[in-house]
């Protein structure tokens, strides 16, 4: 292109300066092209986001044992089991076999410069991971590296030590090393999932990590809680709860024994967090109408978001906090909108089919995972914001709700009957492939919310 | 003493007469004495008529007296049942919408003109208006459903002339269905507003 404007200034030649900016022209465009790749080539090797993603082959080779004792061995095993279950878990990752492995770096080193590449690249295995571990006095050392076998290269190397109660903490702060690496972001490992369970009776709110491990129960109000919300910081929870006799916001601290109830007449529903802030925005009907407001922690009314007859629900911010997407009946029937907090100006997202609700806005902002009711079946759609397309993602198994994305996006994690005709949690990755069950609790699991990682 | 044997013939006919005299004399004292008796009887069971008549409209009395309780204690407890069904029509019957709506239909406004009258004629009382939804829909969307459809109540029942100080709303969406089915009709039994008497 750039040849092509120095041949048309040769024949010209009389206009300089707008063959100048010709030339600037096409080499901005020209730099349009060449740039993203450029820059992402850094790290993007993997666009967790693609539907078409075929998973990337990694060899988990045994850890080398310092001391070589037998409880250094036990917690090895432990730890690799741990780190093959959390990477198997992504929807990107594919840990290999070790039947087929050529090599043991556990005995022939596990640095760069004692690995050979070739008997990885050989058996297909595109990423690598060495492991060492020293256990003295209780302490566990773990170091663990991360290689690019075709590139002969080291992309993560770590070393984390702590008590061996921590050993999964450890391998997760790893795991969440080499998503950064792979997938320019921090992935889900160190996320936590809030519930509504009634395997105690009652409706509770409980959490667990994002494997489904790790079960906490939050609340023991005995009545109905319902729509927990974590905030950025995974410190607060805001939940809805009957404790009070009607349905009312509770925010509760979860490292300190603090928190206050957002209890206006009427109904106080579904509370979203404002990313990084400590305001929430939620459903009130004081009014005699239901509408959403943006609300301090102590339930005061900072604005009015929504002004329409009709519900106006469910809200949800984007991930810069400037709009938010919610449900709204204004039209007749319940449809997706999102409104500009700033501007105030409002588009309806969804046209198609008459019952559209519970929007979740994606963590890269393109994306709205929402529920559509057609026939009497209940399914999760996601629609790109700018070409208003809806996609979806579950279709004849149960009825499914709740969507709520994983802080990276690679995922969803929601509501389904599919399984005995009993809600319970799922996880799909965000192309709707892969279903499965998160959790094996008794009981009925609903609304689940995923937390950004900590 | 031919002689001395007529005088003792003639003595026993005598002394046999006077025996037969005697007889004759006592058994008329005898039939007297029966008189007495019959008399005495005849006195005893008039009065036995007597008592038994008086006991007999004691007992007549008493049993009108019983019948007029017995009729009173009906008349209060049908009274009472009546009382008890109204109320308790008042508080089962409920008034149902259709799927996603919160409009009140020809059959949900009469329905609520017998609450009304019934909310006038119990002037103390305090209810709740429980709004509910079918399970179709999100829990957070149904959870508004429930409020509109509880104030699309009240407001009718306002209209009609009941104190809104007596009415409070709560929506309950679709935690607490009627009937947990999954057919047509489970879901019209659970779209409904429920009231509920504090």
């Amino acid at each position: 292109m750039v040849s092509f404007t120095m041949n048309k200034r040769y024949c010209s030649g009389d206009m300089p300066n707008k063959i100048i900016l010709h030339t600037l022209f096409y080499f901005m465009i020209g730099l349009l092209f060449f740039l993203p790749p450029l820059c992402a080539r850094d790290y993007d090797y993997i666009n967790v986001t693609n539907p078409f993603l075929k998973k990337t082959p990694l060899a988990v080779t045994d850890f080398k044992t310092f001391n070589g004792h037998e409880q250094e061995i036990e917690i090895g095993k432990t730890a690799i089991a741990i780190l093959k279950e959390a990477l198997d878990f992504t929807g990107y990752l594919k840990t290999m076999n070790p039947v087929a492995f050529l090599s043991n770096p556990a005995e022939s080193g596990i640095q760069l410069g004692e690995i050979n590449f070739r008997d990885w690249t050989g058996i297909g295995a595109e990423l690598l991971i060495t492991g060492g571990i020293i256990e003295a006095q209780g302490k566990i050392t773990l170091k663990l590296r991360l290689f690019d076998t075709f590139n002969a290269k080291l992309l993560v190397g770590k070393i984390y030590t702590g008590p061996q109660s921590q050993v999964r903490e450890m391998i997760h702060l790893f795991c969440s090393e080499i998503s950064y690496q792979l997938t320019g972001k921090w992935g889900i490992f160190n996320s936590k999932i809030a519930f509504v369970s009634t395997v105690n009776g009652k409706k509770e709110i409980f959490s667990c990590d994002f494997d489904g491990q790790n079960i906490k129960q939050i609340t023991t109000h005995k009545t109905i809680s319902l729509s927990p919300s974590w905030s950025s910081d995974g410190k607060w929870l805001a939940y809805v709860s009957y404790a009070k006799g009607k349905p009312d916001i509770f925010i509760k601290n979860l490292e300190e024994n603090r928190g206050s109830i957002i209890d206006h007449k009427g109904m106080n529903i579904s509370p979203d967090w404002m990313p990084g802030q400590q305001k929430l925005a939620a459903a009130l009907s004081f009014s005699g109408d239901q509408e959403i407001y943006l609300l301090t922690i102590k339930g005061e009314i900072i604005k009015r978001i929504t002004n329409s007859l009709g519900i106006d629900v469910s809200p949800d911010f984007s991930p810069d906090g400037k709009k938010i997407v919610f449900s709204s009946k204004r039209s007749g029937t319940p449809q997706i909108y999102i409104k500009d907090l700033e501007s105030e100006s409002l588009i309806r997202a969804t046209f198609k089919g008459n019952h559209n609700t519970s929007p979740a806005w994606s963590p890269d902002g393109r994306k709205i995972a929402y529920v559509g009711i057609e026939n009497n079946s209940i399914d999760i759609f996601v629609m790109n914001i700018d070409t208003g397309i809806p996609v979806q993602l579950t279709m004849n198994e149960g009825d499914n709700e709740d969507p709520s994305w994983s802080p990276d996006g690679s995922m969803l994690v929601f509501t389904s009957t599919r399984d005995g005709n009993v809600p319970r949690i799922f996880v799909m990755n965000a192309s709707g492939s892969e279903p499965r069950r998160l959790l094996q609790l008794k009981g009925k699991q609903t609304q689940p919310d995923w937390s950004l990682p900590k | 003493m031919k002689n001395r044997v007529w005088i003792n013939l003639v003595m026993a006919i005598l002394v046999a007469g006077l025996f037969l005299t005697v007889s004759c004399a006592k058994k008329t004292i005898v039939s007297d004495a029966t008189t007495i008796e019959d008399q005495e009887k005849a006195k005893l069971e008039a009065d036995a008529i007597a008592k038994a008549a008086a006991d007999a409209k004691t007992e007549a009395d008493r049993i009108a007296q019983q019948n007029l309780e017995d009729q009173m204690a009906r008349e209060k407890a049908q009274k009472d049942a009546q009382i008890l069904a109204a109320k308790k029509r008042f508080q089962y019957e409920d008034i149902y919408f259709e799927y996603d709506s919160s409009e009140l239909n020809d059959e949900s406004k009469t329905g609520l003109i017998e609450k009304a009258a019934w909310l006038k004629g119990n002037n103390s009382t305090i209810i709740s208006i429980e709004g509910h939804c079918d399970e179709r829909g999100t829990t957070e969307y149904n959870l508004a459903l429930g409020d509109r459809r509880a104030n699309t109540v009240k407001s009718y029942l306002v209209n009609l002339g009941v104190s809104a100080s007596r009415l409070k709303t709560i929506s309950y969406g679709e935690e607490m269905p009627k009937d947990p089915g999954k057919t047509e009709s489970a879901y019209k039994s659970n779209r409904r507003a429920h009231f509920a008497i504090d």
